[in-house]
């Protein structure tokens, strides 16, 4: 092989291994969903409203077949594919949580119990097995289809299982964001933030099935069933 | 014939100085400040405290490693730095080789001896510190070999990604996120996961135990103080490892036993729905759920039950 040709070959090899670097690091470890903002024009003291779902399937991602929370943007009323959403500290945060998946048993039933939340209750409507009503603090997934999903903030003791819609005859949903004609629950608490702070918030159903144990895939993912609440004062 | 030249040549020049004998003398005094020093002035700050018995002598251990070793460091750089200066090579000096050790008896002996008194004398008193705290604080997997006598307080640690939580089978076998424990009563965790491996590490009490799937893991510990126990999964567990910390409490035994009786109460309602206590659990198997899964058609969240491919017992 003459020079020229080693050099070639050394030199494109050595940029194959930087943009692989590169791509790396841009495209999976930088790689974060856009920040939600309920802080805008926020006049303190006053409750804020954020509206989420969680959906069986999207659109808008790689993983299409992953299940996914969306919300709704407060500027734009969009709903946007991300799970950081920025809050005011020291807030009353009224939450309404569209469920569009079918149900799955707890891998601990001990997130069946509603906490964190303003009256440590949650309430729920639509089709929800057994589960329908206000005031609700603790949901057994172990003998109704409870539970989809839950919201969990563990850092602030924030555990709250979203009721799983039993589609028994109804329009189910098939392309995400879910549109809120088709079936679903609908799960509404409150809780108040803490201080400044970045507190992470998970999935407690392991729904990132055929990965881990249930717990790869969209569980280990931030932007689908995991995020942070980024606080700030 | 050339290397007993050499070993005679010194021989025919001045008197060497008793080498050994000025560097046992720079040693001994550096050693034994060395270990005043760590024994009083460091040792009472060295991890993980004295919260527990087990933190105690886990820090009592540490301090007598580091007295064992802080002699041994310091003799190899007095010697280091003794060679260095007194064996330099100097303008028109001699460049030759010193006399060989092979051979010299009383080095070997000296070095067999001394390497061997300090692993052994180590070994027995690793594995009386091991008796003497009932394990150290470690896991001793489902059958213990050492107990604390009486009757400890039973605590299970249940890891999940990416959560601990804690059952007091004692108190109605509820469960709660807080960790809190009497001060002056042997408490036997119960470690135990619900998904991957964690270890379950209360820094303060000295306490580190896997945590696996289906293994019941045993660590004891006697807390002697009361104060704040920081709780760390030490195992590399998926996404939020990082974030999968606590923070319990050290009580006294009455503001134990009232918290106790409150949360048993407070978490009734749950602790209906929760399986009964057991070492060990099997989440992905609920035979009855299955059936109402079935019956009902539903294939579950995202597609499927987890286990087997996903579930291991469908019906």
């Amino acid at each position: 092989m003459s020079v020229l040709a080693r050099a070639v070959t050394l030199t494109v090899a050595f940029l194959a291994v930087v943009g692989l670097a590169v791509f790396v690091v841009v495209h999976i470890l930088l790689a974060e969903p856009p920040t939600v903002d309920f802080t805008a024009g926020h006049a303190a003291g006053q409750p804020v409203s954020m509206t989420i779902m969680a959906d069986p399937v999207n659109d808008v991602s790689d993983h299409p077949d992953w299940v996914s929370y969306f919300v709704k943007s407060p500027q734009t009323g969009v709903w946007v594919h991300s799970t950081i959403w920025q809050l005011p500290s020291h807030t009353r945060i009224n939450v309404t949580a569209y469920q569009f998946d079918t149900c799955d048993p707890l891998r601990n039933q001990f997130n069946g119990r509603v906490s964190g939340t303003v009256g440590n209750v949650m309430s729920v409507s639509g089709e929800a097995a057994g589960v329908n009503g206000k005031g609700i603090s603790v949901v057994n997934s172990d003998t109704t289809c409870g539970v989809a999903h839950t919201f969990s903030v563990p850092e602030l003791g924030i555990n709250v299982p979203l009721a799983g819609e039993t589609y028994t005859g109804k329009n189910e949903c098939t392309q995400g964001p879910c549109a809120i004609s088709t079936a679903h629950t609908t799960t509404t608490f409150s809780f108040i933030t803490p201080g400044p702070g970045e507190y992470r918030w998970q999935c407690f159903i392991p729904c990132g099935l055929a990965s881990v144990d249930g717990n790869g895939h969209a569980m280990s993912t931030i932007g689908f069933m995991t995020g942070y609440l980024d606080v700030v004062s | 014939m050339a290397a007993a030249q050499q070993a005679a040549a010194p021989a025919a020049g001045p008197a060497e100085p008793s080498h050994g004998l000025r560097i046992l003398l720079i040693w001994l005094p550096l050693a034994l400040a060395a270990d005043l020093v760590i024994w009083f002035v460091w040792g009472p700050h060295l991890p993980p405290g004295d919260m527990s018995n087990t933190a105690a002598n886990q820090q009592f251990d540490i301090k007598v490693m580091s007295v064992m070793a802080a002699p041994v460091m310091l003799a190899v750089l007095v010697y280091s730095g003794y060679a260095m200066i007194t064996w330099r090579p100097r303008a028109g000096g001699d460049d030759q080789d010193g006399p060989p050790i092979e051979g010299n008896t009383k080095v070997q002996a000296s070095w067999i001896t001394i390497t061997s008194v300090i692993v052994l004398a180590l070994f027995v008193f690793g594995t009386v510190e091991l008796y003497s705290s009932n394990g150290a604080g470690a896991g001793q997997g489902p059958s213990p070999i050492w107990k604390p006598g009486g009757k400890p307080l039973v605590v299970q640690v249940i890891g999940q990604q990416w959560l601990f939580t804690y059952r007091y089978p004692q108190y109605g076998g509820f469960e709660t996120t807080d960790l809190v424990l009497p001060v002056g009563q042997d408490v036997q965790f119960n470690v135990t996961s619900l998904d991957v491996i964690h270890s379950f590490w209360a820094y303060q009490l000295g306490v580190k135990a896997d945590a696996n799937p289906q293994v019941n893991n045993i660590a004891y510990t006697t807390a002697e103080h009361t104060g704040e126990v920081t709780v760390r999964c030490a195992e590399l567990c998926g996404l939020w490892h990082g974030a999968m910390f606590d923070f319990g409490r050290v009580v006294s035994v009455a503001a134990f036993r009232s918290w106790a009786r409150a949360t048993e109460a407070r978490m009734a309602k749950i602790t209906k729905t929760l399986p009964p206590y057991a070492l060990v659990y099997y989440p992905n198997e609920i035979k009855g759920l299955n059936k109402f899964y079935y019956a009902a058609g539903l294939p579950g969240a995202g597609g499927g039950f987890y286990g087997n491919q996903y579930y291991p017992n469908e019906p």
